[in-house]
């Protein structure tokens, strides 16, 4: 088992634009504090807004938690539904399901997914319909 | 180029962040997709965009932007600019629409990265 030295888990609230973002923010300004480098602090950031924008425009809701081991971040999104029905579909650059709401705030082009890849040195997507949806990101730091 | 001149040539309102305006950018890039700007823009980029909502700060903040046109006469709601302040982020809003705040800005000098 990997030993990572800090955790922490943020509630993201499905539908809630008005604080979509601030997960992220507060991740992005702690691997800054810990003065991880510059480049890898700006990909973990995307990939975490990508994730928690995921949630709140798609999911019932769930969580976003980050762990940070000497040699990696792994970021962990989870949540509680309503998973996606075709992974290589919904991966695809274009591809959406998002409402008018989140096309009006610049987001459901469809690039979420595929961003959040090319930001990860391993990237992991498991979903079940109607049961949820887990991914996991994670960045090498060495 | 300077942010006051980014100002002066788009006769642009500065709303937020004047802490900027002697900084240079370098490039600019001109979307109104979030994503797209996530994934292509590099630090210190200065973005022009027709989106005024709160996203579009959190989108600069992830990537180190620190200054956003608004173009067409758009001025964000005060809990963005707000947000921008509290970030150091410069926003300006230009009459002119996205293509010729563009076209003015290429014009001058500034490139894009692509």
């Amino acid at each position: 088992m990997k030993r990572y030295i800090m955790e922490h888990t943020y509630s993201i609230e499905a539908g809630n634009y008005a604080v979509a973002g601030e997960a992220s923010s507060s991740i992005k300004g702690l691997l800054k504090k810990l003065g991880i480098d510059g480049g890898i602090v700006r990909r973990m950031a995307i990939a975490a807004y990508e994730a928690e924008m995921n949630l709140v425009i798609h999911s019932v809701g769930g969580s976003l938690t980050i762990k940070i081991a000497p040699d990696e971040l792994l970021l962990i999104s989870e949540d509680g539904g309503p998973g996606i029905a075709d992974i290589d579909l919904a991966m695809e650059e274009g591809y959406s399901t998002a409402p008018e709401e989140a096309r009006e705030m610049g987001f459901g082009a469809g690039m979420g997914l595929s961003n959040m890849k090319r930001c990860a040195d391993e990237f992991n997507i498991h979903s079940d319909a109607g049961i949820g949806t887990k991914l996991q990101i994670k960045i090498y730091l060495k | 180029m300077q942010i006051r001149e980014v100002a002066r040539l788009l006769k642009a309102d500065i709303l937020a962040g004047s802490v900027n305006l002697d900084r240079e950018v370098k490039f600019a890039c001109g979307s109104d997709l979030m994503s797209d700007v996530l994934a292509f823009v590099e630090e210190g980029t200065l973005l022009l965009t027709g989106i005024t909502n709160l996203q579009v700060i959190r989108t600069a903040e992830m990537i180190d932007v620190f200054v956003i046109v608004f173009v067409r006469g758009k001025v964000p709601a005060n809990d963005v600019i707000d947000m921008a302040n509290d970030r150091n982020i410069t926003l300006m809003s230009t009459d002119y629409t996205l293509f010729e705040a563009c076209g003015i800005l290429y014009q001058a000098g500034l490139k894009g990265k692509s």
